[in-house]
């Protein structure tokens, strides 16, 4: 039997800015493959730990590991697609430039025809292959969602993180959203952050949410919960009542042969 | 206007002939830099900089004329401050999101003010206005070198950096989980600004940079597809613009820099208008 290598570990990691502790000693892992939904109200500090996630700050106590790696080593491997509330609609670009702009990196420039193609293949993946050359200001707002997930997945990635995927979008594009992450779910690993503490998407393997802060300590922690599927609905409720250790899971299993 | 082709092809006026290199060198710089400074949306750090020149202009003169430092060109102050302008602005932009405003106005306000002062104790007669508006006629040959020489390091960078520009200006944190060092792209940027400042400040003066940095990118902006159709069309306003002001300017006895800008506004504005009454047709006739 192989074990399903961790994707992301998190070992009592505490992260505070100068006037205000946000997290505090949280621990949690998940595995390579599976689903996750990592969810927490507005302002709980889901932000940070997805800044923590992606490198963009760096906690002041306990270890995070990506794929096995430091998270500024193994980031290139990680495919993220932000809320993006600060899009600038004058910005003049295209669906196949923004998509392009997934393969960029500090040095390494790739053939222009060979990005093009693989920003092809990308679109194709969020069915929206038909809108290479339009303006990226002239979509809805579901399909410039559609476009940015196309943009995290360009560079092939191990990971694929989604900030509020589904905020401010019409039913038909998070229909489609969730008919491509259903096609990656088992090959790549999906990591949602959301602020609906209620129901995630019937995909999610394991749900991680930021719980209120406990007396004593300085910032929230993470705590897994249990998930009950919503009869005909592809919804799973999350079992606020019922409580896992965060660094509990079914792993090792097999791995997909 | 069949004088000033006269003029422009005279063998014993230079100045003209300057005049029109410089509009056609400085148009590379406001094109390129320009669309970069309106899509990163940091106009306004770049018109603190080019008002802070102001006090290492007065302070080189100052010092020149005192003997303190001989022979001390205004330029080199203005770089001076113009670079630690652009480091003081940049950092203050990135680390204290909070006080960046109070802070790029008191930059600007305080640059300008020790210029007036130096100025006001440089012995003989210094007038600040010739340094806020500029005098394109005024360009020297050496003017015209060192502005070909920024011409090529912003092509040269903007050539090999392209994607990644893009990708800091459409998107930072998206652009930063890739490995690039955004924050430090955003010093260049702002360095780069800041000398280009320094330069085009003796063309259509350091109030009118600004507007030269952001009209003919706001411009080309309307029908631009992308951020390099953007630039290239930028830069073919800018060189409309200047060799328009300067015809214009010369022939109606005019400050060439002024016209310049009044021409690029006007279009700008007609170009903004255009789009407005476009958008309220298409949303009267969707409805």
């Amino acid at each position: 039997m192989t074990e399903v290598p961790v994707a992301l570990q998190f070992k009592d990691v505490s992260f505070a800015y100068p006037s205000l502790q946000i997290l505090d000693g949280v621990t949690f892992h998940f595995h390579q493959g599976e689903f996750i939904a990592l969810v927490g109200p507005n302002g709980s500090g889901k932000t940070t730990l997805l800044k923590l996630i992606l490198g963009l700050e760096e906690a002041q106590r306990g270890t995070i590991q990506l794929m096995g790696g430091s998270v500024k080593a193994m980031r290139p491997t990680i495919g993220y697609v932000p809320q993006h509330a600060t899009y600038d609609p004058s910005f003049p670009i295209s669906v196949i430039e923004v998509v392009m702009m997934g393969l960029v990196d500090a040095k390494r420039r790739l053939k222009k025809q060979e990005i093009r193609a693989m920003a092809i293949e990308a679109l194709k993946q969020v069915e929206l292959e038909d809108l290479v050359n339009r303006p990226y200001s002239q979509l809805s707002g579901g399909q410039r969602r559609r476009v940015l997930v196309a943009r995290a997945l360009v560079a092939r990635p191990t990971m694929l993180i989604l900030d509020e995927p589904t905020a401010n979008m019409d039913q038909e594009s998070e229909r489609r959203l969730y008919q491509t992450l259903e096609r990656l779910k088992g090959n790549t690993t999906i990591l949602i952050v959301t602020h609906d503490t209620r129901f995630v998407s019937d995909l999610t393997d394991r749900v991680f949410c930021i719980d209120p802060i406990v007396e004593g300590s300085g910032g929230r922690t993470v705590v897994q919960h249990a998930l009950e599927m919503v009869e005909g609905d592809f919804q799973k409720r999350v079992r606020h009542d019922v409580e896992i250790p965060a660094d509990y899971c079914a792993y090792p299993r097999e791995m997909p042969s | 206007m069949s004088g000033f082709f006269e003029i422009l092809f005279s063998p014993d006026i230079p100045f003209i002939r300057n005049a029109l290199f410089a509009g056609i060198l400085s148009s590379v710089l406001f094109g390129i830099l320009g669309s970069v400074v309106t899509v990163k949306r940091i106009a306004g750090l770049a018109g603190a900089i080019s008002h802070a020149v102001l006090g290492g202009i007065g302070l080189a003169l100052y010092l020149s004329a005192t003997k303190i430092v001989p022979n001390l060109s205004p330029m080199v102050g203005a770089i001076v401050f113009a670079l630690l302008s652009a480091i003081l602005i940049g950092v203050v932009s990135l680390k204290s999101k909070q006080r960046e405003d109070t802070v790029i106005q008191a930059i600007w306000a305080i640059g300008m003010s020790i210029g007036v002062l130096f100025m006001a104790k440089t012995p003989g007669y210094t007038d600040p206005s010739s340094y806020l508006f500029g005098n394109i006629l005024l360009i020297s040959s050496r003017d015209l070198i060192l502005l070909a020489i920024l011409d090529v390091v912003v092509l040269l960078l903007v050539w090999r950096y392209y994607p990644q520009i893009e990708a800091t200006s459409f998107d930072e944190e998206f652009a930063a989980v890739r490995g690039i060092p955004t924050q430090l792209v955003f010093l260049i940027i702002l360095s780069v600004t800041a000398v280009a400042v320094v330069l085009l400040q003796s063309f259509v003066g350091i109030v009118m940079v600004i507007a030269m940095l952001t009209l003919p990118a706001g411009t080309a902006g309307y029908k631009a597809r992308n951020l390099a159709s953007m630039m290239i069309g930028a830069t073919l306003y800018s060189f409309l613009f200047s060799a328009g002001g300067l015809v214009l300017g010369w022939s109606l006895d005019l400050p060439v820099g002024a016209v310049v800008v009044v021409l690029a506004g006007l279009v700008f504005l007609s170009f903004a208008t255009a789009t407005l009454i476009k958008k309220k047709r298409r949303n009267l006739s969707s409805n």
